[in-house]
């Protein structure tokens, strides 16, 4: 129940979007996020947006990670 | 990304003394079988599952009650579908359905809203169960149900919330655990300073971790090097969709329509604030306030240990009724019902 998969927005039309994961769309409803845009990658759970999810944090995570591995590795030696 | 390179960092991680953390949330809980990354631990690393399934944390006389309502004041009762075969103390939704009680399965609880909206001669009682994650959903429906003035639309409310039980489980000290590997879709709604309390109170440290498997290997290997660490934090693993303060939206219109109650947790027992009941302004919607029901005292199957599971205590192999007396085709307890459970992800991942 609690599988809540990204999926990207297409459409809105007034409370709902229609979103769209791996060629599989559903209209989903927006209460929870108002300031949804289309092309937005989200959270959908039990038919609600539950979270928009924030491009630039994902990029800085990518961008740390490589290090950390790096550095875990080194004060495992 | 270089998966492989961090699988690797964490298969060949030192632990000099055994560490056990814990998840605290059903998909966790399957995800770690599925994806491989539990079998990829290194050795003196265990995980202990939480009471992160929501339909395996509804007591019995839960859905005892739901039944009876149906049947004694004629309700369609709509709910989730991993509700449908969760065994009662007598019975279960899907058995009483066979017997003719009217039981619909829906996706989205606004679903339920539409139904009584379509069929004004009938009365719907939707089945409000859930975590946090789920909450905001349901508080949207009553509002609308309210919005279009609907007579025939209610809710059995029954929605629990992780934070109280975590404390719980930190107070009783019945398990020792290192460390947290924190839902994901929770923290979406009630932010990353939500869990501050398990880092200041309780000196350990925790991770919010996402759902994809390079989530689960980061957030372990966080976890353990946090654990190294001599000031306990908790880190954020799933920051593309895990903000500081989380969604107050969603904060906003839950605490509009509910607040703060006794809920009884499977297992655990009844835990002050961690549940959600209906404001006084929405007991119209309220199904315990419209429909009261007689139900017998509820009971449990005396081998389950479900309730010993959702503290931790035990893993399901230690249950002696685990893949012989239960299995996901004739499940004794909800553990190996819900696709969450941890029976059910042992069962079917993981026996060895
Ligand atoms: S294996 Fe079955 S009987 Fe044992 S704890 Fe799990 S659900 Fe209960």
């Amino acid at each position: 129940m609690c599988l809540a998969i990204p999926m990207t927005v297409k459409k809105i039309e007034g409370s709902k979007a229609i979103v769209e994961s791996m060629g599989v769309e559903k209209a989903v409803d927006i209460a929870l996020t108002p300031d949804v845009k289309v092309n937005d990658k989200v959270i959908v759970h039990a038919g609600f947006i539950i979270e928009i999810l924030d491009p630039e944090a994902a990029r800085e995570i990518e961008a740390t990670w490589d290090e950390y591995t790096t550095l875990l590795n080194q004060e495992q030696k | 990304m270089d998966i492989k390179k961090e699988a690797a960092v964490l298969s060949q991680f030192r632990i000099d003394t055994p560490v056990a953390i814990m998840e605290v949330c059903g998909t966790h809980t399957t995800e770690f079988f599925r994806t491989g990354v539990k079998d990829i631990f290194p050795e003196n690393l265990r995980l202990i599952d939480g009471p992160g399934c929501p339909v395996c944390v509804t007591s019995n006389d839960y859905l005892d009650t739901a039944i009876a309502m149906g049947w004694q004041h004629n309700c369609v009762i709509t709910t989730f579908g991993d509700m449908m075969k969760v065994p009662s103390s007598y019975s279960s939704l899907a058995k009483e359905k066979s017997k003719g009680l009217s039981v619909e399965v829906v996706y989205s609880p606004m679903d339920a809203v539409d139904m009584a909206e379509k069929n004004p001669e009938k009365k719907f009682i939707f089945l409000s169960i859930g975590f946090e994650t789920t909450a905001p959903a349901e508080a949207v429906c009553v509002r609308e149900a309210k919005k279009k003035n609907l007579k025939n639309f209610f809710i059995l409310p029954g929605n629990k919330l992780t934070v109280p039980a975590v404390k719980v489980l930190l107070d009783s000290g019945e398990v020792n655990i290192d460390g947290f590997i924190l839902p994901g879709h929770v923290s979406a709604i009630i932010g990353r300073k939500a869990w501050d309390f398990i880092a200041t109170d309780y000196g350990k440290p925790s991770v919010i971790a996402g759902f994809e498997d390079y989530d689960l290997i980061r957030a372990t290997l966080m976890l353990l090097h946090l654990l190294k660490d001599t000031t306990p934090k908790v880190l954020n693993e799933y920051a593309r969709v895990v903000r500081d303060d989380g969604n107050p939206k969603a904060l906003e219109i839950v605490y509009s329509v509910f607040t703060k109650g006794n809920a009884t947790w499977r297992g655990i027992g009844i835990i002050p604030e961690s549940g959600l009941d209906l404001k006084p302004e929405y007991a119209d919607f309220d199904a315990y306030k419209q429909f009261p029901v007689e139900v017998p005292l509820p009971k449990e199957h005396p081998g389950c240990r479900c309730g010993e599971l959702l503290r931790g205590v035990i893993i399901p192999t230690d249950c002696p009724l685990f893949g012989k007396a239960c299995t996901p085709e004739h499940a004794v307890g909800p553990c190996m019902v819900s696709s969450e459970g941890p029976c059910s992800a042992y069962y079917k991942y993981g026996r060895k």
